[in-house]
């Protein structure tokens, strides 16, 4: 389809947003690299009277070494993203990620924040927020607070920014030595949207797993945490048996939806191999 | 059959780069969406989102009274007018039914036009559609095919009485007496699913009163140019002398843009009636509803053979998915395939029977292959059944069945006849290409080590038919038009050459091949040689692009048309040289005298001379240029054997192609570079079907996969790279020894793909998979097994 009419503001800064973001009201909303918004827009699945767009906003387009964390510009795009020495060298599993992300050109317009404040269950960066305890850094009218992953993420398209609120940045804690990480992604086509995903964190030492982060893609209306798994594999041997066995009760509690590409039984199914992949991996098994 | 190949000519059989790329790659190209003119109303439709309901009210009051929109119209300000028309009613009791342009009291599928509105601008065009308002009584929609032929199943057309639309016996041999004979009989009901054709290019249509007279000129996204225009005079009334229809470039087809459609009936008809450009370009979510579909067929298949793996009959019951309405071929699609069922082999009998079936859903006609991918996924998919049944190996299941290359020319069971074909060499050559031996080898490896990732080995050894068609033949199956194609070469005064023909290509390159076929034929550069064809007022005769049918029967225009122009100029060459035609030689555009070659004269000299006329002899017209028309003699029969290893992950269900080699004979190739584009594009779109492409409706009659989130299409970065080869044996059923290959790829991979994922995975249980062969279908299939009974 084609897009209904809209007025548009490129804002220069973050307080410049917010402010139209409130002029606005309920039907502005933000245009970051446009990969999920434009197609809404084209479809008329939505049709804002208002586009905010923050891409050029300098502030959300840089990555900052804070010591223990990376403060990721929430307009840093998905290729810079992938490509960051730092987020290389001391966030792994989000450069693996991002990688996996759609195809080139999307990656080169699509924004790490703005794939978390869409907030599409199926959303690869997402996961890897919340297996990471990521902090979100949002600022609206009355000035910036920090929302922690795990409420964060609401509901399916679903985030607590507000609708008068911009996502400025995402503070990703850096895991430090002796992680390895691993994302797993079961798709149908190179440059489809996951059907099940499994981002893994695991630290191994003599053999027996000590620190494991698993977190899960389009298992329900927003990214997962398999905290069973998790529990189940710390403390116990770094073996194949170990891992399936832990990896069992991956879609314990997960409410994954039914489509035309899967349906939830064999979505819960896809989770509990793809966790026990992720893991091994991520333990170098 | 002759094996023999004379000397290669100058440009015949070389990889010319494409005379068209240039100007596509440079964005110098003229799609319809690009044609700008002024004073253009743009047209939007309001599709039915229900499949199937009454309109109790249409309230158009809002809409035409919003920005920019000129004109709202209802299916009331077009009573009884056609939106399509089929020409190929199959049976003679088949139940046909009327195809509105608009909507009156009834829509029958999603995506069925109820209003059009017309504005100033596109986008305020859209806008004006969500201010109409109608009121709706949802019907049943029918849906499942067996569903709808069962007694008192909801009608899609309650006039007609049935949703049965025909069904069609044909009995070849005398099949109980073959089975009876029988050892092993294998039966299995194959699901040829429902495919969207997706070209890159959406439809498009510009329609517009142009230049004197009262001529429109209608720009559209077609493949079938002339056909169409013969098909809106006879809708619209409108003079047929009066309509050009002109073709642009054309972002491909796959039979999808062989149609004619309601957009483009209601294109015309507007601009005629208000005088002004009219202009459509569709989106790609109203693509995916409103242009035809593809495929959709059960297929009841049963085959007996001797226990020794000699085959003696085939069975074969299809119910054919109409959708809501018949278009130009719909009935007749799954017909294309009827004599194709007994594939590369012999047998005593075969019993074919279809039966169309009205639903609510998009209409289906022809898509890439069109009834001959059916029929051969049918026929090599039982084949590896029978193998299995039989415990043979399935590739000499096949060899001890298939045509042996001496036995031609061969005649079908169904009574065709195969001019040449040497399956043993395609054969060999691919099994070589392949290793054949050591992926057994590793797939044996694999089963005793019991790896969750299995492998299989899928083989398709095929033939199929192009070359539509001997005009006689379209008659004897009740087709309204014939076959032909035509071509005229003109050289021009200054030596330039005009080469026009029917054919309507939309990505296949006849700019460049066609050059090649007249450069060797006329003796003329390659470079000089313009091809002009879409456009019923440049190229007025011709029977369009579809059913790899352009080089196989307008390949034979052009060298009638070019021998006619060579002789015209023999005799002109003759008269000048003051000897007798018979004493004059012809060799690579250059007229000599035998014996005295100083004595010469060129074909760009004598169309000069022609051009001036000052010394012609007498009854020669002036102008130097050739026609012809020609009706082929027969169809050619492309053929072939494919190879694909298949990787199953028995976990998850996820199917990897590993490696795939094709070795085709399509004849002499003009341009192997083509035919390895022809091969590569066809393949990719035969494996989709196999893994990727389908289309599903809820109980509800509603496209689930509407979207291309939905409706996958592989990328190149799904695809292995190819091995592709060619074996050569000439066609004796065209002049150049040519047969088609567009479709090749498409028609014999598909049961390539899906016989090698059942062969990974067959002894775990599992004989069958749906098509497409996704993650969930596959693992679905291993799980059934696995609890005890196939899937």
């Amino acid at each position: 389809m084609i897009p209904s009419a809209f007025d548009y503001v490129r804002a220069g800064t973050v307080d410049e947003a917010v402010a139209a973001l409130v002029a606005g009201g309920e039907d502005a909303k933000v245009l970051g690299g446009g990969q999920s918004l434009i197609p809404v827009l084209r479809l008329r699945l939505n049709n804002p009277s208002l586009i905010v767009d923050v891409s050029t906003v300098d502030e959300m387009r840089s990555i900052v070494d804070e010591g223990s964390s990376l403060l990721i510009g929430a307009a840093v795009t998905t290729d810079a993203v992938m490509k960051d020495a730092g987020v290389q060298a001391d966030i792994p599993l989000l450069a693996i990620t991002a990688a996996t992300v759609a195809d080139r050109a999307i990656r080169h317009r699509g924004t790490f924040g703005g794939s978390c404040a869409h907030a599409d269950p199926a959303g690869d960066l997402p996961t890897v927020a919340q297996a990471l305890d990521a902090e979100f850094v949002i600022a609206g009218p009355g000035g910036r607070r920090t929302v922690a992953a795990k409420d964060f993420f609401l509901d399916f398209f679903t985030t607590a920014v507000g609708p008068d609120e911009v996502l400025v940045a995402v503070r990703v804690p850096k895991l430090g030595a002796g992680w390895g990480v691993n994302y797993q992604k079961f798709q149908r086509t190179a440059q489809a949207w996951a059907i099940v995903g499994v981002a893994a964190a695991v630290k191994t030492e003599g053999g027996t797993i000590t620190g494991a982060r698993i977190a899960l893609t389009n298992m329900g209306a927003t990214p997962i945490r398999a905290s069973s798994v998790e529990a189940a594999l710390i403390g116990g041997p770094a073996t194949i048996e170990a891992i399936k066995a832990a990896s069992a009760s991956a879609a314990d509690g997960t409410k994954p939806t039914s489509d035309t590409h899967a349906t939830a039984d064999f979505r819960s199914h896809l989770a509990r191999v793809h966790t026990a992949r992720a893991v091994a991996k991520a333990a170098g098994i | 059959m002759t094996d023999t190949i004379e000397e290669a000519p100058a440009s015949i059989g070389q990889p010319k780069r494409r005379k068209e790329d240039a100007r596509l790659l440079m964005g110098e190209t003229e799609w319809t969406d690009n044609i700008q003119l002024p004073g253009t109303l743009h047209m939007a439709f309001l599709r039915s989102s229900i499949a199937h309901a009454k309109i109790l009210r249409i309230d158009t009051s809002a809409a035409k009274l919003a920005e920019g929109v000129v004109h709202v119209y209802t299916g009331e300000d077009f009573p009884g007018q056609p939106g399509s028309t089929c020409v190929w009613p199959v049976t003679a009791d088949i139940v046909m039914t009327h195809y509105p342009a608009i909507c009156t009291d009834e829509v029958r599928y999603g995506g069925d036009v109820v209003a059009v509105v017309l504005a100033t601008e596109r986008y305020l065009a859209a806008d004006a559609l969500d201010l109409i308002d109608v009121d709706y009584e949802p019907l049943p929609a029918v849906v499942d095919m067996e569903e709808a032929l069962k007694e008192g199943s909801p009608l899609v057309h309650e006039s007609a009485g049935t949703n049965r639309c025909y069904t069609h016996n044909m009995p070849c041999g005398d099949y109980e007496a073959a089975k009876a004979k029988a050892d092993v009989v294998v039966s299995r009901r194959f699901i040829n699913q429902r495919l969207i054709p997706s070209p890159m290019e959406t439809r498009a249509v510009v329609a517009a009163p142009q230049g004197m007279a009262d001529e429109i000129t209608l720009w559209t996204s077609t493949q079938i140019p002339h056909v169409l225009r013969v098909l809106l005079a006879l809708l619209t009334g409108i003079p047929e002398n009066q309509i050009r229809v002109v073709a642009p470039d054309v972002g491909g087809g796959f039979g999808g843009k062989l149609q004619i459609s309601r957009e483009e009936v209601l294109a015309l008809i507007l601009a005629k009636r208000l005088g002004r450009p009219v202009k459509w370009s569709e989106t790609r979510s109203e693509n995916m509803v409103a242009m035809h579909h593809g495929r959709d067929q059960i297929q009841d298949i049963e085959i007996a053979a001797t226990k020794d793996g000699k085959l003696l009959g085939m069975k074969v019951d299809l119910l054919a998915d109409m959708g809501a309405y018949l278009q130009i071929i719909t009935p007749g699609t799954p017909l294309l395939g009827m004599f194709m069922y007994s594939g590369i082999y012999k047998m005593e009998a075969l019993d074919f029977t279809c039966t169309g079936v009205y639903t609510n859903k998009t209409t289906t006609d022809a898509y890439r292959g069109a009834g001959r991918p059916e029929s051969t996924f049918a026929i090599e998919r039982i084949m590896d059944e029978l193998a299995a049944e039989l415990g043979m190996e399935p590739m000499e299941l096949r060899k001890l069945n298939w045509v042996k290359h001496e036995e031609f020319p061969f005649t079908n069971v169904a009574g065709l006849t195969y001019d040449t074909g040497n399956y043993e060499a395609a054969t060999e050559r691919a099994l070589e290409l392949f290793g054949y031996d050591e992926l057994r080898a590793e797939q044996a490896a694999r089963r005793a080590a019991g790896d969750p990732v299995q492998l299989g080995i899928g083989i398709s050894t095929f033939t199929e038919m192009c070359g539509l068609a001997p005009s006689r033949t379209l008659g004897a199956l009740n087709y309204v038009a014939g076959g032909w194609e035509h071509c005229t070469l003109r050289v021009l005064p200054t030596g330039k050459v005009e080469l026009v023909t029917g054919t309507a290509p939309h990505g296949q390159g006849h700019a460049t091949v066609w050059s090649q076929i007249a450069a060797d034929v006329i003796g003329v550069p390659f470079e000089d040689i313009e091809v002009i064809y879409g456009d019923t007022g440049r190229a007025p005769y011709g029977m369009d692009t579809y059913g790899s049918r352009s080089l196989a029967v307008g390949g034979q225009a052009i060298k009638v048309a070019g021998e006619r122009l060579v002789e015209k100029a023999r005799i002109i060459a003759a008269h000048q040289l003051e000897v007798s035609p018979e004493d004059i030689e012809f060799n690579k555009g250059v007229y000599s005298v035998k014996g005295d070659p100083e004595k010469s004269n060129t074909i760009q000299g004598i169309a000069f001379a022609a051009f001036t006329a000052h010394n012609l002899p007498p009854g020669v017209e002036p102008t130097l240029h050739g026609e012809a028309t020609v009706d082929p003699i027969d169809f050619s029969y492309p053929h072939g054997t494919h190879l694909a290893a298949m990787e199953v992950d028995t976990e998850t269900g996820k199917v990897t192609l590993r490696k795939y080699v094709a070795v085709d004979d399509c004849g002499i190739q003009i341009n192997p570079m083509i035919v390895e584009g022809q091969v590569h594009g066809g393949l990719a779109q035969g494996i989709a079907q196999a893994m990727y492409e389908g289309a599903l409706y809820d109980n509800d009659g509603n496209l689930l996969t509407a979207s291309m989130g939905e409706y996958l299409l592989p990328s190149s970065a799904d695809l292995p790279s190819f091995i592709t080869d060619r074996t050569v044996t000439p066609s004796t059923t065209h002049p150049l020894g040519t047969k088609g290959i567009g479709e090749a790829g498409a028609i014999a991979s598909t049961p390539a793909i899906i016989n090698g994922v059942v062969d990974a995975i067959r002894h775990l249980g599992v004989n069958d998979v749906l098509m497409p062969a996704s993650p969930q279908n596959v693992w679905r299939a291993i799980q059934a097994a696995q609890n005890g009974g196939a899937a």
